[in-house]
């Protein structure tokens, strides 16, 4: 099936089949691997991607709903620049083996434009992906590290 | 001695290329020091003396270092390392060093694996040595070029410098044709004069890591690459029959049903649709019969079943479990996976009897080897080209995927990608045994007189291609199951660990530590519960329990100083909140940590962690600190939540969640001090695996009055 969405600011048509999940589409077909595949069953957050500002979890979203929507990716984020997220992951040295960290960037990205602020229960209730390199600890400090940054910007 | 010859130095100078150096050789003195402390430790020699030269660095045009590491970057921080090691010797800044996988085809190939914690304590004096040495070549040919002594050369910042002229290490490159080796080992420098080892750098990955760039395994392709879905056992013992292909093969995108001896796949031209074709294979699978149940794996791994060996014995124990009036306890720990988050994918290509195999790899030379065996295909044909790993805990020490893509890739003649499943990763990886242990002891005058520790484990270490096959006779017992339960309390004049190998009917093996989580989980919960006994404060108790020669004097150490930054015992705690204690010595690595919890709606919740680590020389102090805190967190995910069963045959859960991990709601504060004795790096990643799950026991039995003696500690409830 013929299907066009808008990938990080760009239109992008695909000829693909229309239950294929969102992931394979941007990570085969689209080649854009930053998206990463942990269960496939929506479970673990390392796909989580922005649909029209919204974080989804690409595995989970048949690539039929996206058409003529705006897809954002980790590759997009920053718009050609470290978006404030990515900044303060890297003043907070967060990442090890940095699998799922795409994943838990575009989740904290999305929940700071929900909650600019947010509290320790906030993230405690919003982030919900899982790290097993165990990074939970610097991105807490990080998430709230980006807020700062958004708000001095 | 220092003895170099041609064949041990790789000298090439080329277009593009600059000069390549490499050592096969190693210093002899080096690898028998190690030999006897690693034997000593019971962990493997690293680097054996291979001859064959190897590229180690490469100056490039822009006096850029190309460093081929033989070590695998899993998120331990181990190019971070190396590379400050690198730059330290070799003189020049961090910046300048760009560090990549050694492939196989031309790159040093670790003899051993990328794991146990011995990445940089294994390597610091060779790879030490070898930056020096080439340091001292550049030097000597500055000399010639300049025209000026080699005591009124320096070398610094990748320059050599000297009497107001000077020339880079590219300069110098390009102009040599001939390279002299230096007849003298190169001098090190003394720790106190180290400018770039001991510095808290960025980790040298962080901005790929941030910008995502596609650096692992799975992400790895190769033009017109297909993709494979690889059918495997659905359930322990299972054998496969006949395979009717005939609806997949019609599948949307199929390009073939490849059927082979150990496995049957379908090829297609993505993922997804390999995917779909595979559910439409019909197999017909043989059971065994009865399917394997979790009962039957409770009642294999038990004290008093398998097979008995004594791993450690002083004095007299005799009776010491029978005696009524002793003090007793019995401990658990279930089966865990390893749940890494990037499952396993390799990206083969076979064209005219060579092969080209990108794929996150905790075991290069084992990898190419299982490639070989399996394909005919000869090693050196073999290029293995490893990616950076998401996550490896000893799940990549298993890679039988490598050699399904190499066959595919030569049945169809095409690039081809294969991947785990992350259900397949639960089922067909393999696991982190169940393990029961026994613990009694004698006290007299509120110390200790005697103890025993027994453990019942399935297989770590035993079973696993990886370990030499003279290492069951030499060690007697599976070195990786009893990790962590010999006691570091020397101080008791009788003692014993008993150790029963009780044998599953499936695939348990490495994971993050070994046994070290479960046995420092019984031994620390113990030796609590002894101290609380002889009404002694823990750390105390502790400290008169340890013989204080070196090893001891570190271990008593980071006792000290974690009841210092913890105010163990001192501080006065706000009203339901409690403190426990617990340390452990592993790979020669003292940590020493204190939890403090409370209970939130009957559950235990960790509030702050604070944890002391003593790994000698340290390289970089936040990769020290950032492996406390992965290792702490993962302690605490395994100990609090992650436990798996087998039902009919099948591990379960074989999903995230459902096998329920620490999330970011889980993660205490966790403070990290370092403390450093000696001038030799010693591991750390694994260590602070040991004290998280005991500490936090401890604090809970201190202030509930209940001993959890079961992981995970979910279970228990508190009202
Ligand atoms: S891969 Fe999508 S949630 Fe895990
Ligand atoms: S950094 Fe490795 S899984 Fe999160």
């Amino acid at each position: 099936m013929l299907l066009k969405f808008d990938l990080n600011g760009k239109t992008q048509s695909v000829d693909v089949p229309e239950d294929m999940p969102l992931l394979w589409v941007l990570r085969d077909t689209l080649q854009q691997k930053g998206t990463k595949f942990g269960c496939g069953k929506g479970l673990c957050g390392a796909c989580t991607v922005h649909l029209d500002g919204n974080a989804i979890r690409s595995c989970s979203v048949p690539v039929s709903q996206v058409q003529n929507k705006q897809i954002t990716t980790i590759e997009g984020l920053g718009k050609g620049q470290l978006h404030a997220v990515q900044q303060a992951w890297i003043e907070e040295g967060v990442p090890q083996c940095g699998y799922c960290q795409p994943g838990f960037m575009m989740a904290t990205a999305e929940l700071l434009q929900r909650i600019p602020n947010p509290t320790d229960t906030d993230i405690d209730d919003n982030i919900t992906n899982i790290c097993r390199c165990g990074t939970y600890y610097r991105m807490r400090k990080a998430i709230h590290k980006a807020a700062q940054l958004n708000q001095k910007s | 001695m220092w003895k170099a010859t041609r064949r041990n130095f790789l000298i090439k100078t080329g277009a593009g290329l600059g000069l390549a150096l490499g050592l096969g050789w190693i210093g002899k003195k080096a690898i028998r020091g190690f030999f006897v402390e690693q034997a000593d430790k019971g962990t493997l020699v690293q680097f054996s003396t291979d001859t064959e030269p190897q590229y180690w660095f490469e100056v490039q045009k822009d006096n850029t270092i190309l460093f081929h590491s033989p070590k695998i970057e899993m998120g331990q921080g181990v190019f971070s390392a190396l590379a400050q090691i690198v730059a330290e010797e070799l003189e020049v800044s961090i910046n300048q060093i760009k560090v990549v996988h050694s492939a196989t085809s031309h790159g040093p190939i670790d003899p051993n694996t990328t794991g146990g914690s011995d990445s940089i304590s294994s390597t610091f004096s060779q790879l030490s040595m070898l930056a020096a040495s080439m340091r001292e070549m550049l030097r000597e040919r500055a000399v010639t070029l300049l025209g000026i002594s080699l005591s009124n050369l320096s070398a610094q910042n990748g320059y050599v410098i000297g009497q107001g002229k000077k020339l880079s290490y590219a300069q110098i490159v390009a102009q040599t044709s001939e390279w002299s080796l230096p007849d003298t080992e190169p001098t090190l420098k003394k720790p106190e004069k180290y400018q770039v080892i001991g510095k808290a750098l960025p980790r040298v990955d962080l901005v790929a890591k941030v910008k995502a760039e596609p650096i692992f395994g799975i992400d790895a392709t190769f033009p017109g690459m297909v993709y494979a879905a690889v059918v495997r056992s659905p359930y322990f013992g299972a054998v496969r029959g006949v395979v009717n292909a005939q609806e997949a093969s019609k599948s949307l995108g199929v390009i073939r049903v490849v059927e082979q001896p150990e496995f049957v796949a379908v090829l297609a031209k993505s993922r997804y649709e390999a995917l779909m074709a595979k559910e439409k294979l019909q197999i017909a699978w043989t059971s065994p019969t009865p399917l394997l149940q979790q009962k039957e794996v409770n009642d294999t791994v038990q004290i008093g079943k398998g097979d008995l060996t004594v791993v450690q014995e002083n004095g007299d124990v005799t009776g010491l479990e029978d005696n009524e009036g002793n003090i007793k306890l019995e401990f658990h720990t279930p089966l865990g996976a390893h749940a890494q988050m990037e499952p396993n994918g390799v990206a083969a290509y076979y064209k005219d009897g060579k092969v080209v195999v990108k794929m996150s790899t905790q075991s290069v030379k084992n990898t190419r080897n299982e490639i070989a065996e399996a394909t005919g295909i000869r090693a050196e044909d073999i290029d293995i080209q490893p990616t950076f790993m998401g996550g490896g805990f000893g799940r990549r020490l298993y890679t039988p995927h490598a050699y399904e893509a190499v066959v595919l890739s030569q049945e169809i003649g095409l690039p081809v990608h294969v991947l785990f499943e992350r259900e397949q990763e639960f089922q067909n990886g393999y696991l982190r045994p169940p393990t029961h242990h026994k613990l009694s002891a004698k006290l007299n005058n509120g110390k200790i007189e005697a103890i025993e520790h027994q453990i019942a484990s399935g297989d770590v270490a035993f079973g696993s291609s990886l370990v030499p096959s003279f290492a069951p006779t030499v060690l007697g017992a599976d070195f990786g199951a009893w990790r962590g339960g010999l006691f570091h309390y020397e101080n008791i004049a009788n003692s014993s660990v008993k150790y029963w190998r009780c044998q599953l009917p499936f695939f348990t093996s490495w994971w993050r530590g070994l046994g070290l989580m479960a046995n420092s989980f019984a031994i620390e919960s113990f030796v609590d519960e002894l101290a609380k006994k002889a009404k002694q404060d823990p750390i105390s108790f502790r400290i008169a329990h340890i013989k204080p020669d070196e090893r001891g004097q570190r271990l008593i150490g980071v006792l000290k100083e974690v009841q210092k930054i913890s105010g163990f015992g001192q501080k006065v705690l706000p009203e339901g909140h409690a403190m426990g204690v617990a340390c452990a010595t592993d790979v020669n690595t003292p940590v020493a940590q204190v939890a403090e919890v409370k209970l939130e709606n009957g559950a235990i919740k960790v509030l702050k962690v604070y944890c002391v680590i003593d790994p000698g020389l340290v390289i970089n102090p936040d990769g020290v600190k950032a492996q406390c805190e992965g290792a702490i967190s993962m302690g605490l995910s395994a100990s609090m939540f992650e436990e798996l069963n087998i039902e009919d045959g099948k591990v379960t859960p074989n999903q995230y969640l459902q096998y329920q991990m620490a999330q970011i709601r889980d993660i205490p504060d966790i403070e990290v001090s370092i403390l450093s004795t000696g001038d030799a790096p010693r591991g750390v990643g694994e260590p602070p695996m040991g004290p998280i799950a005991p500490a936090i026991a401890n604090a809970v039995a201190t202030l509930t009055g209940t001993r959890m003696t079961k992981m995970p500690f979910k279970q228990y409830q508190f009202t």
